[in-house]
């Protein structure tokens, strides 16, 4: 074989190889067990964060002249929930945040009861999963004086977040966003249930009342709507079981990166 | 007279970590498309502008069509099927580009890490090879005379031509291959890893200095996708250059190690 029919047949072979190629992509990326081969870079990659990322390391604050302009508000705009409805009609009064689960001392704090505890203003950058990136400023309650002020009992691990807003995964409680940390990152000098952005109330479509902040990691984690802290051992009984709404739904738990 | 001489070309070091290699960039490349896909544009500096970036892909309605439409800098280029939108959705690069074909950023982001720890385990295995067992010394390091304007023009003269070593001088790598091996060992491969490790919030604790040294997270991002772009370049030269100097010989010797020359003894 000479020439062009030498060349036209090493082009098919190749867009032959390409076909297998790519169908053996997505067949790995349907198998159980593809999946779980290719999920065990999440453990290491969390693993070889928390080593060499020293615990009490400050994600990066920046100066005033780069707050966005126009901050994107993603995810949930505006939670359908009634309660929710009600809560936003009447200025949040009778909101009370409940911080439950493995506690000595269940807390029910009102906004104003939230906004005297040891608090924290910063101005970081917001990293969604998506790629883009929006600076705000954001104030609000530090997550470890408020987890002390609720005793954790020595089983808790984790701390969990239940939110107001549905994001389309089935009706009721059942669908209504969570997310998760574990006491490293609850208990970070930047990690933040914030009531203000940018110097005032926090808005809905940002999370109103209160949002958590955990400056380390992706958008996600950053749950708005915050109805109810609860710490546990373990959140395998908790919805999906892996940790989050986003995380049921195929992404890290660990989202460092 | 021509006679064939099989020499040794490359170590089993080199080979096992260039097959390694074409395994963790192929899927890293399409991984990373998948997750350039969900939010199609670049920016420069700290956080994204959203309205300006200097590149974006789009998929915009026109006489009831989807087309799509990449902007680079001032530049609009109409690019249907390929970027922006093809098989009649909006979408960045082509399913037959990303991993996996459809539209799926958490199992991209699977894949992608997943071949980025073989990618940076696999370099830096070959990298401490290389630099201690001399490999980058003896083969890839230009020598005097070498880097002179005039052997520059004449190696490129030549390989314009299609015209490659014989005797001698085929054992060695010249100098255009030098120059480009090193630039993807030293320079690209080293600024794909410390990019993407500055697009991680996590990481940007530990190492805040990374978004000083590439102006910021959304920079990073854009340096990361112009490597990923050169290397993609790098590659495609580089199989136009295993074709045309001989096909079978260079995948022999990337698999069994021994290279076919031919002898000059005219």
């Amino acid at each position: 074989m000479k020439g062009p029919s030498r060349r036209s047949a090493i082009g098919t072979a190749c867009a032959g190889l390409a076909g297998l190629w790519l169908a053996a992509c997505d067949r790995v990326t349907k198998s159980p067990k593809g999946y779980a081969a290719l999920s065990e870079a999440e453990r290491l990659t969390h693993r070889v964060q928390r080593l060499v990322v020293d615990r009490k390391a400050l994600a990066r604050e920046f100066a005033p002249e780069l707050i966005s302009a126009d901050f994107r508000a993603n995810g949930s705009i505006r939670p359908a929930d009634p309660a929710y409805a009600a809560h936003l009609t009447g200025g949040f009064v009778d909101w009370r945040l409940a911080v439950d689960g493995l506690v000595e001392r269940p807390l029910a704090l009102s906004l104003a009861e939230l906004r005297a505890l040891p608090a924290r203003t910063q101005i970081t950058r917001h990293d969604c999963v998506e790629g883009w990136s929006d600076i705000a400023k954001w104030t609000g309650a530090r997550l470890g004086p408020l987890l002390d002020q609720a005793r954790l009992k020595p089983e808790a691990r984790f701390v969990v977040f239940h939110c107001a807003d549905n994001l389309g995964g089935g009706a009721g409680e059942a669908g209504k966003y969570y997310e998760s940390l574990d006491l490293i990152d609850a208990y970070h000098p930047q990690t933040l249930l914030a009531y203000e952005m940018n110097d005032q109330a926090l808005p809905v479509a940002h999370g109103a009342p209160v949002r958590l902040r955990v400056e380390r990691q992706l958008g996600y984690k950053q749950a708005k709507y915050v109805m109810r802290i609860e710490a546990v051992a373990d959140f395998a009984h908790i919805k999906g079981g892996k940790g989050g709404f986003w995380e049921d739904r195929g992404y890290e738990w660990y989202a460092g990166i | 007279m021509n006679t064939k001489t099989l020499i040794r070309r490359h170590s089993a070091p080199t080979r096992i970590t260039h097959w390694i290699n074409v395994l963790a960039l192929s899927l890293l490349l399409m991984s990373g498309l998948q997750i350039f896909n969900a939010h199609s544009a670049l920016d420069w500096g700290q956080k994204s502008s959203f309205t300006r970036p200097w590149l974006s892909m789009t998929a915009q309605e026109r006489d009831g069509r989807l087309i799509g439409v990449t902007e680079v800098g001032g530049a609009r280029l109409v690019t249907t099927g390929v970027l922006g939108a093809s098989g009649g959705t909006p979408r960045g690069f082509p399913a037959w580009a990303t991993a996996p074909s459809w539209r799926d950023l958490s199992a991209g982001r699977r894949w992608h890490f997943f071949f980025a720890w073989v990618f940076v385990a696999n370099g830096a295995a070959y990298l401490l090879w290389s630099l201690f067992g001399g490999h980058i010394a003896r083969d890839l390091w230009p020598r005097r005379g070498e880097l002179s304007p005039r052997n520059l023009l004449h190696e490129v003269a030549t390989h314009a031509r299609l015209k490659f070593p014989k005797g001698e001088a085929a054992r060695h790598y010249n100098i255009l291959q030098k120059l480009s091996y090193l630039a993807v060992v030293l320079v690209l491969a080293p600024l794909m890893v410390a990019t993407g490790l500055t697009m991680s919030p996590g990481f940007n604790a530990a190492a805040p200095w990374l978004l000083d040294l590439f102006g910021g997270r959304q920079s990073a991002r854009s340096i990361h996708f112009i490597c990923a772009s050169l290397l993609v370049l790098f590659v495609a030269v580089h199989l136009a250059m295993v074709m045309a100097s001989g096909l079978f010989n260079n995948l022999r010797s990337m698999i069994t190690g021994r290279y076919a020359i031919e002898e000059d003894r005219a």
